[in-house]
């Protein structure tokens, strides 16, 4: 494993680019001047302890929540220069708990595709059959009544929905926290193909799971090193 | 003209003000919390209505129409304010916006209404525009004041929905869509509601008023339904001005949902 944010040098630009980037929680420094980068078929793991603002960092990355100080370069134009749902259809952000729709999972797979920034694309049902396929389980699934699922199904309902919409860049928060051992295979799997897919595709996951940090990802960015000394 | 009508004395008036001590005790036996803006409601109500009494019989004799916009102005502005103060939560700008919005609904309906279908000989003739843009902002502030109040509410409660929908490439308009419909149907059921039911199980305020003060029923209806038209569409111009400007604070042009830009009322 090597340290990302000490600056590796590669020959290809960044499919992400973080500068000096600094957050604040109620007049306090959660982190200070991160500095990383995500390159093609990069897996990254993003660390830190529980409220070091792991998820604050990747809701920044995709322009959920502006930017306090710092800069991001995302697909090569800066955040401000970009006109996010375009941005937020290449980068895609996946939530730890993911919020379903009314109506089946079908119909939640659906939805995604009447935003106008999907226009010209459509639903593929059979695209969704074989991801179903690679986490064992069958077209019954998607009659299921989404608001009744259970937690770990919600998960892998919000994950294919997002995965259906070709990320290049996947920021994966905690996708597999509700899953039991098996599916956690199952959707490692997965995303493991939806990379290998396209050469100019990356990931960064979170897991309070170090195991499946070290069997998923090959870099690690520790969000410690940010935080003040002076904490606490 | 004669007067055929019976007039109220003061002492009939702190009989009916007896009406209220019934709500009172309610609030205190029940513990509903509601004493302190019940008897400061009543207050004020009696205060403004008497006080106006005076004013009106003063104003109806003026006929400058710059002091007749200044005074339609400041009532455009106290509706802005009151719609706001309701409201459980705040953001910077939130009293401009809803002095914007009512003002503009009130001035466009009030000037149709004034000019082109009641055609007052002087368009400012405070007898005509001062009561009716009074009516018009009563209604338009309640609307604004619950259409307003739900969508911070929605955001707020609809956080991850709306926030799921921007991570899947939604536009600010594709995420906030749900809530802007809900507030704006909410602003506007007060107002579709009593259309629903006038005459039937409400007789309207200003109709009563005037087959009190000897006007055939026929003339008062035909007012009263002008008048309705006038709240209907007031509260809906103003309603959904309203939810615009906020929503068009709140999600950022950036398309993010800026609820850090929200405060909560202590209680």
């Amino acid at each position: 494993m090597s340290d990302v944010s000490m600056a590796l040098r590669p020959a290809s630009t960044p499919l992400l680019g973080v500068e000096h980037l600094s957050r604040r929680i109620n007049g306090h420094w959660l982190w200070q001047g991160v500095n990383f980068e995500l390159n093609p078929k990069m897996r990254l793991g993003l660390i830190g302890p529980s409220g070091s603002g792991k998820t604050l960092l990747m809701r920044t990355l995709v322009g959920l929540d502006p930017i306090e100080t710092g800069q991001i370069i995302g697909l090569g134009k800066r955040l401000s220069q970009w006109s996010l749902p375009v941005y937020r259809t290449k980068v895609i952000y996946l939530p730890q708990r993911p919020t379903l729709f009314e109506g089946s999972v079908e119909q939640n797979l659906e939805m995604v595709f009447q935003l106008s920034g999907h226009r010209g694309r459509g639903y593929n049902r059979d695209r969704i059959l074989v991801y179903l396929d690679t986490l064992q389980r069958g077209s019954d699934f998607l009659r299921l009544s989404a608001p009744q699922l259970s937690g770990g199904e919600g998960q892998l309902l919000g994950l294919l929905r997002a995965l259906q919409l070709d990320p290049q860049i996947f920021l994966l928060d905690e996708p597999t926290a509700s899953l039991d051992p098996e599916t956690t295979r199952w959707v490692e799997t997965l995303i493991d193909q939806w990379l290998q897919a396209d050469p100019s595709r990356a990931c960064i996951w979170t897991s309070h799971d170090a195991n499946q940090i070290n069997r998923v990802t090959a870099d690690l960015l520790n969000l410690q090193q940010f935080m003040p000394r002076n904490a606490n | 003209m004669p007067t055929s009508y019976l007039t109220i004395t003061y002492g009939q008036l702190a009989l009916a003000a007896l009406l209220i001590v019934v709500n009172l005790g309610i609030s205190i036996a029940f513990r509903l919390g509601l004493t302190r803006s019940l008897l400061i409601a009543t207050l004020r109500m009696v205060a403004q209505l008497l006080l106006i009494g005076f004013v009106l019989e003063w104003l109806f004799s003026q006929q400058n129409p710059g002091l007749i916009m200044a005074i339609a102005l400041l009532m455009a502005g106290v509706a802005g304010q009151a719609a706001v103060s309701r409201t459980k939560r705040r953001f910077v700008g939130i009293y401009w916006n809803s002095v914007l919005s009512t003002l503009t609904a009130a001035a466009v309906v009030t000037g149709i209404a004034v000019g082109g279908i009641v055609r007052v000989n002087l368009w400012y003739d405070p007898q005509y525009l001062i009561p009716l843009l009074g009516m018009v902002l009563g209604n338009t502030l309640n609307g604004i004041s619950l259409g307003l109040d739900r969508f911070m509410e929605g955001l707020v409660n609809q956080q991850n929905q709306v926030e799921t929908l921007l991570t899947l490439g939604a536009t600010r308009w594709e995420a906030a869509h749900a809530q802007v419909k809900d507030a704006v149907r909410t602003g506007m059921i007060p107002a579709i509601n009593s259309m629903m039911v006038m005459g039937l199980v409400s007789l309207p305020g200003m109709m009563t008023g005037q087959i009190l003060a000897g006007a055939s029923p026929i003339d008062a209806v035909r007012y009263q339904i002008v008048i309705v038209f006038m709240i209907a569409s007031g509260t809906a111009l103003g309603t959904f001005g309203v939810v615009l400007l906020a929503f068009n604070r709140l999600l950022s042009p950036a398309h993010q949902l800026r609820l850090d830009l929200l405060h909560k009322l202590k209680s």
